[in-house]
């Protein structure tokens, strides 16, 4: 099948690209189709590189008369340079390659790797592509041979500044039929290789209405994060659940698919989708790995209603156990560590420490709290409304006057975005800082963080991976006059608006999970035991 | 029930053997009782024991005490016990209880075995108060062959430290009593500094006789190292994060707990030293850093 489908791809192509053009979903073996012509286009025009690179080596060297046979009559694919560079005949397809790759020139590589993966082909008809993509995140080029474990492309690794890897992302989203939404503004160098989106231009005006490859929830929920109307990691991991419960609701199996399969290839472009409009963070990113897992493991002989039901109770579930009884869990903890007269320093707007505070007053405790704030989010305001409302007396100030008040704190309580694997806690830009100045200061700092925001990741910088907002949130008016207003035409200028920071274990004195309270040393033995227990 | 003949064992039981940490002796206590007890349910049984401990930590309110007593139960409940017959089960309890006991036992001879190779040759060491797993390591360093000198404090208000400097002048060691508010001087003259503990917290810090953070401090400021000798059975689910974080429980004994009127007056007789100024802690469990003692907790107690 993998042959025939090269020659009579011409007429198929046009029909491919008028069903596109139309906007209506690509069957599977449409899409199958599209990916092995363009493959076989690119693999043309290698090829007729390669051969002027190699003709001219041939011209030297009087090659034995295998390399003089025309290819006219085979596919243009398998010609012969390519089969003068393997010697041995590539039957066991699957055949490891030589260990002595570095001595080879890479155009040689190229070319053994293009025989070994025709021979794949031909010898396995209907196979689908190949594990390409892994060898060209610039990491080390292993031979794509199905022996060798699979290269872990880590989807954190975002590379803006890198064209090929954009290239690839945008061919990824044509695939799946998503729009790849612009870069805005000039980006300061250190963080050039990260996304900085506008606010002003969301994703959803590039999408066709209506648009039938993704579901309009999703569609809302893409939104809602874009515009910074869902914010908060426990706020957004819940509302993408409950999205994904409704796509669920509303899933019809077509026929001759299997739904553990099926939904799972459905769910991948709504998650890029959500990925364009705002990068996940890592709870989202938990939750979706468990929705996956839970999908792929339903028993094939399980009829769709009951499948269906299925999901949305272990979504229920997940919401119950992970957030709101691991909230109660952690304020069961957290309360005992607050005394009579305490005064508690909170940053920014965390939905865990306010319900810990809250749950406190309401346990009687005596304390009261200083919210410290920041521009240009000013999430603390909301922190103070919340608090105020449950009769805590409150104390409010900018992030600038941090070391002029904790003189008078006994406890620093902080939320967490996520616990990386080697203890550092990643979490709203400026959380750092705090602790640094609280450890100065000798003042306990406790982090409260619930066991699923929790990753192997491992970052000791702010730099490598983090979220850049819209630079334009920086600009502000202050008696009629916008001083930063023609920002983008001073070429030296440039507006950093950082959303994440991470700050080191040795500044933290104690972390509060649903497990219990751990040193934050201890991150990697919880993700051992979780993974035990999975 | 019968808890006046429960601390009657008890006190017996320490007097019979000064040596012998008061936790072992706590848990003899408790497994004593788990014999006599003529309860009908497992729940039933698990209540009487934990009322047992605590009425253990009214005579002695060591931190040590309460987590062995914690831990005993732990460690006999943590069979299936799914036997119908009370009796039965009781035997297995029983039998598990023993071999706590013995495991218990032999933990001081392993610290030991552990920590005398830390010892060099010519080394001064600086030690705190009266600590019978030190005085072990010290003997057993002693017994191969190794010529060291100790400097101890008095460790007030109860003298402890003359108590341990009479035992290593048994041991022909050569020893020096320093006052408690000389430790900041003596620390430069020191190699290394070797305390026990009362109680080995969650974080990896350790709860020990008044005057161990101070000299924590110092060492830390000289950088000497400091080692901390501990049996695993003193391992306790506690994360005080500061001085005023540790339960009063712990912090006076028990009769003062009873008697005062106003704890502001009197005062502690242990501190909370914090695991950034411990370099090393020798266990039963093995040689540990400060972070690894939570990994063993989970182990522990989970």
């Amino acid at each position: 099948m993998a042959d025939s489908g090269v020659t009579d791809g011409a007429e198929k192509k046009e029909d491919i690209t008028r069903v596109k053009n139309e906007g209506k979903e690509l069957s599977k073996e449409e899409k199958q189709r599209l990916r092995k012509e363009k493959k076989s286009q690119k693999k043309n025009k290698e090829k007729k590189d390669e051969q002027d690179a190699l003709a001219s080596e041939r011209e030297k060297n009087c090659a034995p008369s295998t390399l003089s046979q025309p290819a006219a009559h085979k596919e243009p694919a398998a010609s012969p340079p390519v089969q003068a560079a393997v010697s041995e005949p590539p039957a066991p397809a699957a055949g490891a390659p030589p260990a002595d790759k570095p001595a080879k020139s890479k155009a040689e590589l190229k070319a053994e790797r293009r025989a070994r993966q025709e021979a794949e082909r031909a010898s396995k008809p209907g196979k689908k592509g190949d594990p390409g993509p892994q060898s060209t995140a610039g990491k080390p080029k292993a031979p794509p041979s199905e022996l060798q474990p699979v290269v872990k492309r880590l989807p954190e690794h975002v590379q803006v500044d890198n064209p090929e890897v954009l290239k690839k992302l945008a061919k990824k989203l044509e695939r799946q039929q998503i729009p790849l939404r612009s870069d805005y503004g000039y980006k300061v160098s250190l963080f050039s290789h990260l996304h900085q989106y506008s606010r002003k231009a969301p994703l959803t005006q590039q999408l066709s209405i209506p648009s039938t490859v993704i579901h309009p929830v999703i569609v809302r929920l893409g939104l809602q994060y874009s515009q910074g109307i869902v914010a908060g990691s426990n706020a957004r991991s819940v509302a993408l659940l409950h999205a994904f419960k409704q796509v669920i609701r509303d899933y019809v199996t077509p026929p001759n698919e299997e739904l553990s399969r099926d939904m799972v290839n459905k769910l991948k472009p709504y998650i890029s989708f959500l990925n364009q409009c705002r990068p996940l963070s890592a709870s989202m990113g938990n939750a979706i790995k468990y929705i996956k897992k839970e999908i792929s493991n339903i028993p094939s002989q399980c009829k769709e209603e009951e499948a269906k039901t299925k999901l949305q109770d272990c979504i229920d579930r997940y919401i119950r156990e992970k957030i709101v009884l691991a909230a109660s869990a952690i304020s069961k903890y957290a309360i005992e560590k607050i005394s009579d007269g305490d005064v508690i320093l909170v940053y920014g707007c965390s939905s865990l420490v306010n319900h810990i505070l809250c749950e406190a007053s309401e346990k009687h405790r005596k304390f009261r709290v200083i919210v410290v704030d920041s521009r240009p989010r000013l999430e603390g305001r909301e922190a103070l409304r919340r608090l105020v409302k449950h009769g805590i007396s409150c104390t409010y100030v900018l992030i600038s006057a941090l070391s002029y008040v904790l003189p008078e704190v006994s406890k620093v309580f902080l939320g967490a975005h996520a616990l990386l694997a080697n203890g550092y806690v990643m979490s709203r830009v400026g959380t750092s800082q705090i602790a640094l100045v609280a450890k100065a200061f000798n003042v306990p700092v406790l982090v409260c963080c619930e066991t699923y925001k929790f990753c192997e990741r491992v970052q000791t910088d702010s730099f490598v991976s983090n979220e850049l907002d819209d630079p334009d949130d920086l600009m502000v008016t202050r008696k009629g006059k916008t001083q930063l207003e023609g920002w983008q035409q001073v070429s030296q200028l440039g507006l950093l608006n950082l959303v994440y920071d991470v700050t080191p274990p040795d500044f933290v004195d104690l972390v509060i999970t649903d497990l219990g309270m751990i040193p934050c040393t201890s991150v990697p033995v919880v993700l051992r035991v979780k993974n035990v227990d999975q | 029930q019968d808890e006046g003949g429960l601390v009657e064992y008890f006190r017996t039981q320490m007097g019979k053997d000064p040596d012998m940490a008061s936790a072992v002796a706590a848990i003899r206590t408790l497994l004593e009782f788990l014999k006599r007890d003529q309860g009908e349910t497992l729940f039933g049984l698990r209540e009487s024991l934990t009322s047992a401990t605590d009425c253990l930590t009214g005579v002695d309110s060591s931190v040590a005490v309460s987590s062995a007593g914690e831990l005993f139960l732990r460690f006999i409940s943590l069979t299936s016990l799914e036997h119908q017959d009370l009796s039965q089960c009781k035997k297995v309890m029983e039998e598990r209880g023993e071999l706590f006991l013995q495991k218990i036992s032999m933990s001081r001879a392993k610290v030991a075995k552990l920590c005398h190779t830390f010892i060099k040759d010519g080394a001064k060491i600086l030690t705190h108060s009266y600590s019978r797993v030190v005085l072990r390591v010290l003997e057993k360093a002693a017994a191969e062959k190794k010529r060291f000198s100790v400097y101890v404090t008095e460790s007030q208000p109860d003298a402890a430290g003359e108590q341990m400097a009479a035992a290593l002048r048994k041991l022909d060691v050569p020893v020096t009593v320093v006052l408690d508010a000389a430790v900041g001087a003596v620390v430069e003259k020191v190699d290394l500094v070797i305390v026990g503990a009362e109680g080995v917290v969650e974080s990896g810090g350790i709860i020990n006789k008044i005057g161990t953070y101070q000299m924590a401090v110092c060492s830390k400021a000289h950088n000497k190292l400091f080692y901390v000798v501990a049996e695993s059975f003193k391992f306790v689910r506690l994360y005080p994060l500061n001085q005023q974080d540790v339960p009063d429980k712990f912090k006076y004994k028990a009769d003062t707990l009873r008697s005062s009127q106003s704890l502001s007056e009197e005062h502690p007789v242990i501190d909370y030293t914090p695991p950034s100024l411990i370099t090393l802690l020798f266990t039963d469990l093995g040689v540990l850093t400060p972070s690894a003692v939570s990994d063993e907790l989970i182990k522990l107690y989970l």
